[in-house]
């Protein structure tokens, strides 16, 4: 009686040393480095650098180890958290603040075979690892306004067209299009023809005399509209970025109607990741513009690589704009039949059309992608009662990152070749995704956890967990002796497999987490005590031992499934509705249920089989 | 061996263990309970919960320093200043810090002003005064910001609704594995210890945070844990117990589970003061909502869904396995 077959023996076994592989990763501590990158991809990081930052770190006496050389970027390791400040500023002087980007970051330190079988520690949340949250406001009047100022244009071409006169045409508070005629019929004409020709338009009219007007307006849908999708562009746009740009596991996502949350757990440097996000870039094509053009109608701008600026200068290209970068849909890296590197690119079909038009009858001319990036920075300054505001204040930069001979005329896919090396077509396509963002965005809230807390809190939290662990294994002990062993094994067994399967998962452990963990360890055991409660009580009723043992684990099974269901469904929903915090605490909470219901029921059977099995028993130690 | 022993007409041992008469108090049980709700709900009508930074939003000031300071000396300088609760981390570098004021700074300061950007200026201001006295070199004030109370009052939309939700599927579970007086019985004791856990936060005003939110929500799955324990033992015990009376039955099984509910009480408690003493001010008030969740839990496992259970007139009938639905349906034509 009360044995197990041997199979049994050995999926347990099994089961164990997964957990324990799975979970070994987290043993090891990831050692804090610098990361040394180029500010564009062009650069190149060789063995060179790495000397360079190796000797300012020994003129700056800081122990350091370890220098890797990677694709895209150096890693140096270091002994001591506390020097990774000390060492960016170090490195960053010697190798100068325009070239190279030096960030802070941690080196992971699993052995090879372990990362080999996709073996990882866990991932540490904003509150262990410290961190930044960022919620982005997305401009979404910008977008208004330039889709206003777009039919503002086209409302003018087609009244000329209609030859219907206007006095003048007018965009008011960035929102209205205002059209004024000098009498009724020409009014008349120009409304019949407005609303043939712009169906999405409100229209009304106001005016006397010699003023007559005809005000065109967008619908609040159409508006939302077009703010949605400004939204999800820039969602799209700023995921790319923070992806490409190297960040660890970012999230990125909506919140509400026209906001944005970015999270990047992990990263120290909050100043240089703002700068990454807030980098807020545009694109507009552009014709070149003829020598003989007038100036009016033509603008001047640089070149945005140093080098081209160098052999180049700069260029001369039309005001009038093409397209937009909101109407690139991708950009991606591709080789010619002669193995050159170009950049591929793909416009959405309103852009392929007006890209056509611009471009069928002007082949053989150059044609300009500038480059714009838009940058908010708070203002102080004093208002008419002399209290202190403070301001976004824009400033824009536009510069040239390509300028193409046009071989024929282009449609919704072409293609920018005469790129020098693979290094610049990658730079290029990258600018030319992370480029469209279809409206600016700012800064409206920021959180950010530094590394000193969140060690201090990873710290706290082991603590708490040995404690409370080392709490109930003797209280266990005490009050059922040898069974109490064997829960106590069986706690063990859950702590390790609960790791595991976190750290399979890809879960990410927080400060709640934790709490969760230390929570599953007090009822874990609860299980247990069910169970031998239930033996005691059939003991005490009579029962020979091995049936009590029998009954015992037969007569709780249902019990512990029940209640652990009901909590289990009060997680899920936890983790359905919560945020941050409270997913990260119901995660642990669920994934403990599920190992502490295999630990629990079979691991303890398993070693009280092991014990008492098929053997003559007097009296259960219990 | 006799199954039961019997004194003055109760159940006083059943199966060699004492049954203790637990229903005789349930009157009594039943007004302490309902007196404590009704406590705890006038304590959150008058005082309210004291929201936390998570759903209030609050200040965040970064401050720049010619001379690298002491984050140590910077919150004792805020602490004596009168900005209690503020938290200190470097940004960026070892001379850039940020401050983070807890709401009711931020409010006393702002009490004047209009919008929040307004607001938030001199309070940056204040800040850089007091971190300039008390350094050796110059202290620039870099940024000031406010955290959104929108996004404060979404989570706690989200928190009560998932709590909803969470009571109306265990509901749900109980009446499909028990009975549906079974659910009601659960229900209200879970309903009973989410509330005296509220106003207890209220009464002593303590932050009510995400974390508390999370602690809270646990309370839910633990009390659950626990009645459902009792009702199992309950359902079990209609079925298998002859001659006794409802009453007598939750007397047994109340009984009989009762070295259970203390024991696994007791080890959960023992985790939550190690997390209350060693896990730092982070999670003090989480351990501190499931501490008096947990004692309050096993209480209502005892007395709050047993009551209930009594209130309804639970019987024999309602617990004997149900003839299997659509049985008869298939032999029809």
């Amino acid at each position: 009686m009360n044995r197990y077959p041997i199979w049994k023996y050995f999926l347990i076994l099994a089961v164990v040393a997964f957990g324990l592989i799975y979970a070994a990763p987290n043993l090891y501590k990831p050692d804090p480095a610098v990361q040394i990158s180029g500010q564009s991809s062009a650069m190149v990081m060789d063995e060179s650098v790495l000397t360079k930052a190796r000797k300012a770190l020994d003129d700056a006496g800081i122990q350091h180890f370890g220098g890797e050389v990677g694709d895209k970027a150096i890693l140096i390791r270091l002994d001591s958290i506390d020097q990774q400040l000390p060492a960016k500023r170090a490195i960053q002087e010697a190798l100068g603040h325009s070239d190279y980007v030096v960030a802070l970051n941690l080196a992971s330190t699993t052995p090879k075979w372990l990362s080999d079988i996709g073996a990882s520690p866990m991932k540490l949340g904003l509150d262990l690892a410290g961190g930044v949250h960022f919620l982005m406001e997305v401009d979404t009047n910008t977008i208004v306004k330039t889709n206003m100022e777009g039919y503002a244009q086209d409302v003018k071409t087609k009244l000329r067209a209609a030859k219907a006169r206007y006095r003048s045409v007018d965009l008011v508070d960035d929102r209205e299009i205002v059209a004024r005629f000098r009498n009724d019929e020409l009014r008349s004409l120009a409304l019949s023809t407005m609303r043939k020709e712009f169906p999405q338009l409100q229209l009304s009219e106001s005016g006397s005399g010699e003023n007559l007007e005809i005000r065109a307006t967008l619908s609040e849908q159409e508006i939302k509209q077009l703010e949605d999708y400004a939204v999800s562009q820039n969602l799209t746009t700023l995921r790319n970025r923070v992806n490409e740009l190297g960040v660890a596991e970012p999230i990125v996502q909506r919140q509400g109607r026209n906001r944005i949350v970015v999270e990047l757990p992990g990263v120290q440097d909050t100043a240089e990741a703002k700068r990454i996000i807030g980098k807020t870039a545009n694109l507009e094509y552009r014709m070149e513009a003829s020598p003989d053009e007038l100036v009016t109608n033509k603008e001047y701008f640089e070149y945005r690589g140093e080098r081209q600026q160098q052999m180049y200068g700069g260029a001369w290209l039309e005001r009038k704009i093409i397209i937009k970068g909101d109407s690139v849909t991708n950009a991606r890296v591709g080789y010619d039949e002669s193995g050159l590197p170009q950049v591929n690119i793909t416009l959405d079909s309103r852009g392929g059309e007006l890209m056509h038009r611009a471009t069928w009858k002007n082949v053989g001319r150059r044609m300009g992608t500038l480059f714009i990036e838009t940058r908010f920075t708070p203002q102080t300054k004093m208002d008419a009662e002399g209290n202190q505001v403070t301001e976004q204040v824009k400033t824009e930069d536009k510069k040239i990152i390509s300028l193409a001979t046009v071989q024929s005329a282009l449609g919704k896919q072409f293609r920018v070749t005469g790129l020098d090396s693979p290094a610049e077509a990658q730079e290029l396509a990258l600018l030319l995704r992370a480029g469209a963002l279809a409206a600016p965005m700012y800064f409206v809230e920021e959180r950010v956890i530094g590394p000193s807390l969140g060690a201090d809190n990873i710290k706290v939290g082991v603590q708490s967990v040995q404690i409370g662990l080392l709490a109930v294994i003797i209280c266990m002990l005490i009050s059922y002796r040898l069974f109490g062993l064997a829960a106590n094994l069986a706690l063990g067994v859950n702590l390790i497999l609960l790791v595991a399967v976190m750290s399979i998962l890809g879960a990410t452990l927080t400060l709640p987490g934790i709490a969760g963990i230390v929570l599953t360890v007090g009822m874990a055991v609860d299980a247990n005590v069910l169970i031998f409660s239930r033996i005691r009580e059939e003991l005490r009723n009579g029962m020979p031992p091995q049936s009590a043992i029998s009954a015992g684990f037969d007569n709780a099974y249902s019990t512990i499934v029940d209640a652990n269901i009901t909590t289990l469904i009060v997680a899920v929903i936890l983790y359905a509705i919560g945020s941050g915090p409270v997913q990260g605490f119901a995660v642990t909470l669920s994934i403990g249920i599920l190992t502490s219901m295999f630990s629990a029921i079979m691991g303890t059977r398993a070693i009280i089989n092991l014990f008492y099995g098929g053997r003559r028993v007097q009296k259960l130690w219990i | 061996m006799s199954e039961t022993k019997v004194e003055s007409g109760k159940i006083t041992e059943y199966m060699g263990k004492r049954v203790y008469d637990f229903m005789r108090w349930r009157k009594l049980a039943a007004a302490i309970s309902i007196l404590l709700v009704l406590a705890s709900i006038g304590v959150l009508a008058a005082k309210g919960l004291k929201f936390g930074l998570d759903f209030t939003g609050g200040t965040q000031v970064e401050v720049g320093f010619e001379v690298t300071p002491f984050i140590n000396d910077v919150r004792t300088q805020l602490e004596d200043a009168g900005y209690k609760g503020a938290t200190v981390v470097n940004y960026g570098s070892d001379n850039e810090l940020m401050i983070k004021l807890p709401p009711e700074v931020t409010e006393e300061v702002t009490q004047i002003s209009a919008t929040n950007q307004e607001a938030t200026t001199p309070i940056g201001n204040k800040v850089v005064e007091v971190l300039h006295a008390g350094s050796d070199g110059n202290v620039t004030l870099r940024r000031v910001e406010m955290v959104g109370p929108q996004v404060g009052a979404e989570l706690r939309d989200d928190g009560g609704l998932g709590m909803l939700v969470a009571l109306a599927l265990v509901m749900l579970y109980v009446t499909l594995r028990f009975q549906y007086k079974f659910s009601i019985g659960a229900v209200t004791a879970l309903a009973h210890d989410v509330i005296i856990v509220l106003g207890f936060f209220a009464l002593l005003g303590l932050d009510f945070d995400l974390t508390v939110l999370a602690a809270v929500l646990a309370v839910i799955g633990y009390s659950l844990n626990d009645t459902i324990v009792v009702a199992d033992r309950i359902r079990e015990n209609f079925r298998k117990v002859r001659k006794a009376d409802p009453e007598e039955i939750i007397n047994i099984s109340i009984s009989q589970t009762l070295g259970r509910t203390f024991m696994t009480s007791f080890t959960t408690l023992l985790v939550l003061w190690a997390l209350q003493f060693f896990g730092g001010e982070l999670i003090h008030n989480f351990s501190l909502a499931l501490i008096v969740g947990v004692v309050v839990g096993t209480y209502s496992s005892i007395y709050v869904a047993a009551n209930v259970l009594m209130a309804l007139h639970i019987s024999k009938e309602d617990l004997m396995p149900a003839v299997k639905e659509g049985a008869e349906l298939e032999e029809m034509p």
